[in-house]
């Protein structure tokens, strides 16, 4: 997003002294010490994908893919990590806010804790989540009691659990971008009357939205492939909260064929959303 | 335009008092071993320049003025009113920043457009405010253009534009002129120039620029580390330097009149010979250290410019002898001690100055 058109590096002649050697550093050879781990890097992340094409049922994939199950926890995932992706984008957003432009007592301890859901393990998160939000969680049990609502075991509880999976992705890129945007501009807001929000809607939010959007397909994807957090804290319910990942997994067990089929169409999905989001911001840069 | 004129010595409306127009500032800001404290009074209409090195606290001030720096002691009265508690978004305060922080993701007119918003004016009227003051700064065609599609000198006007659209009670101006190529300055100063005579209400400059401060403003404090160290119009500053500091800063000698070709005839009823070719308001400037004073009218001097002058006073500054001259022409004129002891110059002593026009610079006001 900070890639400059030829046009810029065109109006700004003689920037940065003499030309970059550029063709000649390409030319010269790479090392052997790093391109073999590369390559084998390389092969260790696509290999995978390789054995997910060669080993994939194709003549049978028609027939496997007019089972209305295969759809359902399809429309299941895409719902509910849109759902997260919303609600981390609420919450997310502001926290982001809070971490780079004020000053508190205890920030940094804050910012350890939101990006805590990145390492733990995402059962032990579930377990969490229905230890707070459980009917008979610290929070759960108030909710439930005064509004009626219960999170575990039904769709709501599994965009609680994806949001809080994947709250930490957005949190960490929109913080980033806030930091490294100039905050005299928010000075200048303010100088021409704008009030904190104001100058945070009008001229802070447009400024961030690139970082704004990656963090929103980092958590999406995160949301999407969400697995631990979700079994344990919304189970394994057809229809109501078994996502892709669960179907998946539980394809496994009795045909794997099958497994094989919806892995691919999450794999299809999750690249061309992708692949349209990266096109459209490349486009819009 | 009714404003004074900077240069000529017309000293602007005295300070403003608790409850009188104007701004009535003490300013103190401490931060670790840094202390800034000065006093700024300025009347409605008064252009007033914080001239000072990189490091001064020039800036600070301005800040503090603004609210965007907090005051660790002093005050802030504008139009009788306190305003040192006051957040940034409260003070009827407009800023034109040294980059201009113009707002890249809105076109020029949006970013002028952007004040009135905040105050509450309906978007069409705000943009249609916002129009009319592009128009005045010559830029309606550029209205719709993103600033990153504005050349320096077309954002610095946006910005200005900007600032002014809010109809602050204070305009405040970082650098106004540093972003921009020496080109594009002559051209931007003029032209900031006529916009502050304009403005009815107070104006406070920071600039390192001696040239800035002289041209646009009415009254200049000199600003050396943290504290106002000279206080007068740009006449006097540049004639009667208080510190070593101040004479290498403001050693100039500055001129108002009329150019016609290459004579600037003055105000005062002298003539200047510059060095380029130039048509009506102009300045012309030159280094006390251009000056040649003979005792006799010289016959052998190949300089265009020679004026019949009296010493007024004689100064030591450093390894020079700073002389002030009446006359024809008041002028400040640099000697060597040698010199100065050569000529037996002394208050009273008749002499003719000579200047020549290579070292002459003249720009339009």
């Amino acid at each position: 997003m900070t890639s400059r058109t030829p046009s810029d590096a065109a109006a700004r002649p003689g920037r940065g002294g003499p030309r970059r050697p550029d063709a000649r550093r390409l030319r010269r050879g790479v090392p052997p010490a790093l391109l073999l781990p590369a390559l084998l890097g390389l092969a260790f992340l696509v290999l995978p994908l390789v054995g997910l094409l060669v080993r994939a049922p194709w003549s049978d994939l028609p027939r496997q893919l007019a089972d209305p199950q295969v759809w359902q926890a399809l429309r299941l995932s895409l719902t509910t990590a849109t759902a997260a992706t919303a609600v981390v984008l609420v919450l997310g957003v502001p926290l982001a806010w809070l971490l780079a432009r004020t000053e508190f007592p205890g920030r940094r301890l804050l910012r350890a804790l939101v990006t805590l859901p990145l390492v733990l393990p995402p059962v032990v998160g579930g377990v969490a989540l229905l230890l707070a939000l459980g009917r008979n969680g610290i929070a759960g049990r108030w909710l439930d009691s005064a509004f009626g609502i219960t999170l575990p075991f039904t769709t709501a509880g599994v965009v609680v659990a994806e949001a809080f999976v994947a709250m930490p992705f957005l949190v960490i890129s929109v913080e980033g971008t806030l930091r490294a945007a100039d905050p005299r501009f928010e000075e200048a807001a303010a100088t021409l009357g704008a009030s904190r929000l104001t100058a945070f809607r009008r001229v802070t939010l447009p400024l961030i939205a690139p970082g704004v959007a990656a963090g929103a397909v980092l958590a999406w994807a995160r949301a999407l492939g969400e697995f631990g957090a979700t079994i344990t804290f919304a189970g394994n319910f057809p229809g109501r909260t078994q996502t892709m990942p669960l179907a998946v997994y539980l394809a496994l067990q009795d045909d794997p064929e099958a497994a094989v089929t919806l892995s691919l169409v999450l794999l299809a999905v999750s690249v061309t959303v992708l692949a349209a989001l990266r096109d459209r911001w490349t486009a819009a840069a | 335009m009714t404003a004074p004129s900077p240069g000529t010595g017309s000293p602007a409306a005295g300070p403003a008092g608790p409850d009188s127009p104007g701004l009535d500032a003490h300013l103190v800001v401490e931060r670790g071993a840094f202390r800034l404290d000065v006093r700024l009074t300025a009347a409605p209409g008064e252009v007033l320049a914080l001239l000072g090195p990189n490091g001064s606290g020039k800036t600070t001030a301005l800040r503090a003025l603004a609210g965007l720096t907090p005051l660790t002691g002093g005050r802030v009265r504008l139009d009788g009113a306190s305003l040192e508690d006051a957040p940034p978004e409260e003070r009827p305060v407009g800023v034109v920043f040294q980059d201009y922080l113009l707002f890249p993701h809105l076109t020029a007119l949006d970013n002028v457009a952007f004040g009135p918003r905040c105050q509450g004016v309906p978007r069409a009227r705000a943009r249609a405010l916002a129009a009319g003051w592009l128009d005045r700064m010559g830029l309606a065609d550029r209205a719709g253009a993103k600033p990153r599609r504005l050349s320096g000198g077309q954002a610095q006007r946006v910005a200005l534009a900007r600032a002014l659209a809010t109809e602050p009670r204070l305009l405040l101006l970082d650098e106004p002129l540093a972003a921009l190529d020496a080109r594009t300055r002559l051209e931007v100063r003029a032209a900031l120039r006529r916009h502050l005579a304009d403005f009815d209400a107070v104006a406070v400059l920071v600039t390192h620029d001696p040239l800035d401060a002289m041209v646009l403003a009415d009254r200049v404090v000199v600003v050396e580390g943290g504290r106002a160290v000279q206080d007068g119009t740009p006449a006097d500053i540049a004639r009667h330097p208080r510190t070593d500091y101040v004479a290498r800063l403001v050693g100039l000698n500055l001129y108002q009149g009329r150019a016609e070709g290459r004579t600037v005839r003055l105000d005062g009823g002298a003539a200047v010979t510059a060095d380029g070719d130039l048509t009506g308001p102009a300045f012309v400037a030159f280094p006390p250290a251009a000056v040649t004073v003979h005792r006799e009218r010289p016959t052998a001097s190949s300089a265009r410019n020679l004026w019949r002058c009296e010493v007024a006073g004689l100064e030591a500054q450093g390894d020079r002898i700073r002389l002030d001259l009446t006359g024809e022409l008041p002028l400040a004129a640099d000697l060597t001690a040698e010199a100065a002891a050569e000529l037996r110059l002394h208050p009273g002593a008749a002499v003719w100055a000579t200047v020549k026009a290579a070292q002459v610079r003249a720009y339009p006001a």
